[in-house]
């Protein structure tokens, strides 16, 4: 098995892209390696590149190949990776503490109890669990505006269901793999929602569509179907921002 | 007075599609935009406009059309029954739409993506540098009767009136193949199944991507591996749970966690785009300095497709099915100048 031992890592994605991977499983130090990467690719502003961006533990890089051939864009890379150790790099600046009101459980969040026996835990202490400390964006992706948060105590390392919920709503919390999901838009899902908000982390139709950006952190708040319900006026359903110093 | 396209009725996939939203990955928003893309950019050589310009992306079947003025249109990809007012339109050529005229555009005959192409682009307002609709993400929806779709000025620079003759890609065949970040998770036993399995396409496919079946081809990455999350990209193949490759097409996620084997060229996507359940395909490696070979002379192919396009009514002796064409197309529609008198 062709397994390269050695991290970080470049390898060409497509034709017109590259990865680089700093390990081959979830970690902070990786994650916030992949952070910092990227924002020093996007400092370097090299001519053939069109676009970046990041997920768990790897940078992306897409460029025009007419620009910059393949080999000039690896070895730029291979370059700038050898400037410094990136998982030692601090998190990105400018980052935010969002406090998000959100239902546990009821028929607006039905599957709080499967996933509290799943963690071997009662509903009350998995509600407790999940509202003691902030969880992080590690990273957004898959859908628009749409964060993994984590890391959760090691009693959510729970498996995704093997069977798909057909479809969640846009605000569902979900759990697996020690990491809450926070949906954009409705969506099918092998991860069991536990909570709702109605925070909307998606408008397209401004400068800013994305909400959330990596590093941010969210502390969930349980409250009631009443407050929630008060809060859907709010496009933030009731969240609110303050600066992490 | 602005110009519209009327929509009478409409398949249940007709949908507004340029080349997509690039530089949002980081948000999480794909790119979208045309499922086959050398149809975007046929349609944009017959009616003399940029590759960019939006145009109607019909899934499957089309509907039927009322110009509010004369407008040329062209129509590419997917070859659909089309008529006007009952008159057949030759496909992969540009024609004039008039006023009031009903264009009818039917099921497809082959492939699965038929585009409609309007002198002057589609206009509706665009929604982060796109006109596409992305419904996956909630961006735009579906057309649907009644809509009322602006159209944009047209300078008409190319006239009505000319065809060209299509790469054919409805009919499956050899997607070429470069490797990437997973392939070497892969046992060179599994590539070789890969490159000597022929494989068909499922049930399962959608703007996102399209599904393979193959009894011959062993995949799944041995080792219980887990691939951590990271970026996607339109062309990968992935190998999902039970081995079947997954090729990811234009309105894909950002992220995903199952090992890719390679990624098929952009040059060969529109192929695997029109593939209809029940196509065959075989995969090929190609290495990097080929592919980017075979991407140089395929954009330089659709550079100069202005250049290959002749005219609809060139050689009637030539044409056996004569009666089957629609012989006004490229003239006026006879009553412009009754019209303008009005």
């Amino acid at each position: 098995m062709a397994i390269a031992s050695e991290w970080p890592r470049i390898s060409a994605l497509g034709t017109d892209g590259f990865l680089v991977t700093f390990a081959d499983r979830l970690n902070e130090p990786a994650n916030r390696a992949a952070l910092a990467f990227r924002h020093a690719l996007d400092r370097e502003g090299w001519s053939a590149v069109e676009e970046t961006s990041t997920s768990l533990v790897s940078a992306y890089l897409r460029f025009d190949p007419r620009g910059s051939s393949h080999a000039e864009i690896r070895e730029n890379l291979a370059h700038l990776l050898s400037r410094e150790n990136w998982l030692d790099a601090p998190l990105p600046q400018g980052r935010r503490l969002w406090r998000v009101p959100a239902v546990f459980g009821t028929e607006m969040a039905p599957q709080l109890e499967e996933a509290a026996q799943a963690a071997g835990l009662t509903p009350k202490e998995a509600i407790a669990s999940l509202t003691r400390s902030p969880v992080r964006v590690q990273t957004i992706g898959f859908a628009p505006g749409q964060p993994y948060l984590g890391e959760l105590p090691p009693a959510w390392d729970i498996p995704r269901q093997s069977k798909l919920t057909s479809q969640v709503p846009a605000g569902a919390l979900a759990v697996a793999i020690r990491q809450l999901v926070l949906f954009p838009v409705p969506a099918p899902t092998g991860w069991r929602h536990v909570a709702q908000t109605c925070f909307q982390l998606f408008h397209p139709d401004t400068d800013e569509p994305f909400v959330l950006r990596p590093g941010d952190e969210l502390q969930v708040e349980s409250v009631g179907a009443e407050t929630l319900e008060r809060m859907k006026a709010d496009p933030n359903g009731g969240a609110r921002a303050e600066a992490i110093r | 007075m602005t110009r519209t396209l009327t929509v009478k009725r409409a398949g249940p996939g007709v949908t507004v599609q340029d080349l997509g939203r690039p530089g949002h990955l980081a948000g999480g928003l794909s790119r979208g935009g045309a499922a086959d893309r050398l149809a975007l950019a046929e349609g944009a050589a017959l009616l003399g406009q940029d590759a960019g310009t939006a145009a109607l992306e019909m899934a499957g079947a089309g509907g039927e059309f009322e110009a509010s003025e004369d407008m040329r249109i062209a129509l590419t990809g997917a070859p659909m029954r089309a008529s006007l007012d009952g008159t057949p339109l030759v496909w992969d050529a540009s024609h004039l739409l008039p006023r009031g005229g009903r264009l009818k555009i039917g099921g497809c005959e082959a492939g699965c993506y038929g585009y409609l192409h309007l002198g002057g682009g589609v206009a509706t307002d665009p929604l982060l540098g796109s006109r596409s609709a992305h419904l996956g993400t909630g961006l735009g929806r579906a057309l649907q009767s009644g809509d009322r779709l602006p159209v944009g000025a047209d300078p008409g620079l190319r006239g009505t009136g000319q065809r060209l003759d299509p790469a054919a890609r409805c009919e499956g065949g050899t997607l070429r193949v470069v490797a990437g970040p997973q392939t070497g998770l892969f046992t060179p036993e599994q590539i070789r199944a890969f490159e000597n399995s022929t494989f068909r396409r499922d049930v399962r496919g959608n703007r996102m991507g399209m599904r393979l079946i193959s009894d011959a081809a062993e995949l799944k990455p041995g080792g219980g591996l887990t691939v951590v999350s990271e970026v996607i990209v339109p062309g990968d193949i992935q190998i999902t749970g039970d081995g079947s490759p997954f090729v990811l097409l234009s309105e894909c996620q950002t992220t995903g966690g199952y090992p890719r084997i390679g990624s098929v060229l952009p040059a060969d996507l529109p192929l695997a785009a029109q593939a209809r359940p029940g196509t065959a395909f075989r995969f090929q490696f190609v290495t990097m300095e080929e592919a980017m070979q075979i991407e140089h002379l395929e954009q330089e192919r659709r550079q100069k497709l202005s250049k290959s396009l002749r005219p609809l009514l060139r050689d009637p002796r030539a044409m056996f099915n004569l009666l089957s064409y629609q012989l006004i197309s490229g003239a006026t529609s006879g009553d412009d100048l009754e019209r303008e008198n009005r």
